[in-house]
């Protein structure tokens, strides 16, 4: 039982990197060339060593990447997914399964993002990334503790009605996060003189890569969970 | 939004989950491989670091 609910949030994480390696490389790519062009350009190529891997070679790796992360969230997507059905959410697997995507997405990626967004090459300090690495993970934390905050405030107020329970639920999620929004140190670390469309553009086509992925993770768990389901003629509530 | 809540499916028991959160380290490890390995903590991952680079930027996780 768990197994299963495991495996398919491997497969369905692997589905999801893929696709958003397809976006990626369409939708990013184009942006990253472009800051490696600046970058270059500000060092006055010097660049005399051949790089450890070519631009190619790191293209190619994009896709290892997006699936080797999709397949790691899409295994804790699946635990997760064994933990809460029946104990919060929706009672249909496929609401569940879209409706913890969503959340997951919100926890692990927007969270971290409104604070600390993602930067293109040649932006950031290579002194500080401890320091910046740190921070991501603590807002990542915050994220994940947050939307448990929020489920465990779902099901205590269940028994106060509906609105006094949404109000519980959204709180319990948003005073966490807005108070680490303001009070985590801001990272301030784009050169002067760097592009802001250019850097607008990779931060909004990084974003869409993680709406991609988790999107079609939440899609195809359900889409796996309904055909296993239907298969083991099991009643799917739709 | 009462009747979409999950009263009738029953929850797996905490015992049973226990053994499967021994999987979870192992995905945060694979995880931390991708996103994260940048050749301080183990040399080997600056292989690895060059050749995600891409993937790490557009997933917006910190890097350089």
């Amino acid at each position: 039982m768990i197994r299963s609910l495991f495996v398919r949030g491997l497969l369905a994480g692997i589905i999801a990197g893929l696709a958003a390696g397809a976006f990626a490389f369409f939708a990013g790519e184009p942006h990253i060339d472009a800051a490696i062009a600046l970058e270059e350009a500000a060092a006055g190529h010097t660049h005399a060593e051949a790089p450890l891997v070519s631009r190619s070679g790191q293209v190619g790796g994009l896709f290892l990447a997006t699936a080797l992360y999709g397949m790691a969230v899409g295994g804790l997507f699946g635990l997760a997914f064994a933990l809460v059905r029946g104990r919060v959410g929706p009672r249909s697997g496929s609401a569940l399964a879209v409706g913890l995507a969503a959340a997951g997405f919100v926890a692990v990626v927007l969270v971290p993002f409104v604070k600390y967004p993602a930067n293109p090459p040649a932006v950031g300090d290579p002194e500080t990334i401890g320091s910046r690495t740190s921070l991501y993970l603590v807002a990542v934390a915050i994220g994940l503790l947050a939307a448990a905050a929020a489920a465990v405030a779902h099901r205590i107020f269940e028994v106060n009605g509906e609105p006094v329970r949404w109000l519980a639920t959204g709180l319990g999620f948003l005073l966490p996060v807005a108070a680490a929004w303001i009070f985590l140190p801001a990272v301030s670390e784009v050169p002067e003189g760097f592009p802001a469309d250019l850097l607008w553009d990779f931060r909004v086509s990084s974003l869409g890569t993680q709406v991609v992925l988790w999107g079609v993770l939440g899609v195809s768990y359900a889409y796996l969970l309904y055909r296993s389901e239907r298969v083991a003629g099991v009643a799917v509530p739709a | 939004m009462s009747q979409l809540s999950a009263p009738h499916v029953q929850p797996i028991p905490l015992r049973s989950l226990a053994w499967w959160a021994l999987a979870v380290p192992a995905l945060l490890l694979l995880a931390y491989l991708v996103t994260f390995d940048q050749g301080a903590i183990s040399q080997a991952g600056d292989y690895l670091h060059e050749l995600m680079h891409d993937g790490r930027h557009l997933l917006g996780v910190p890097c350089h």
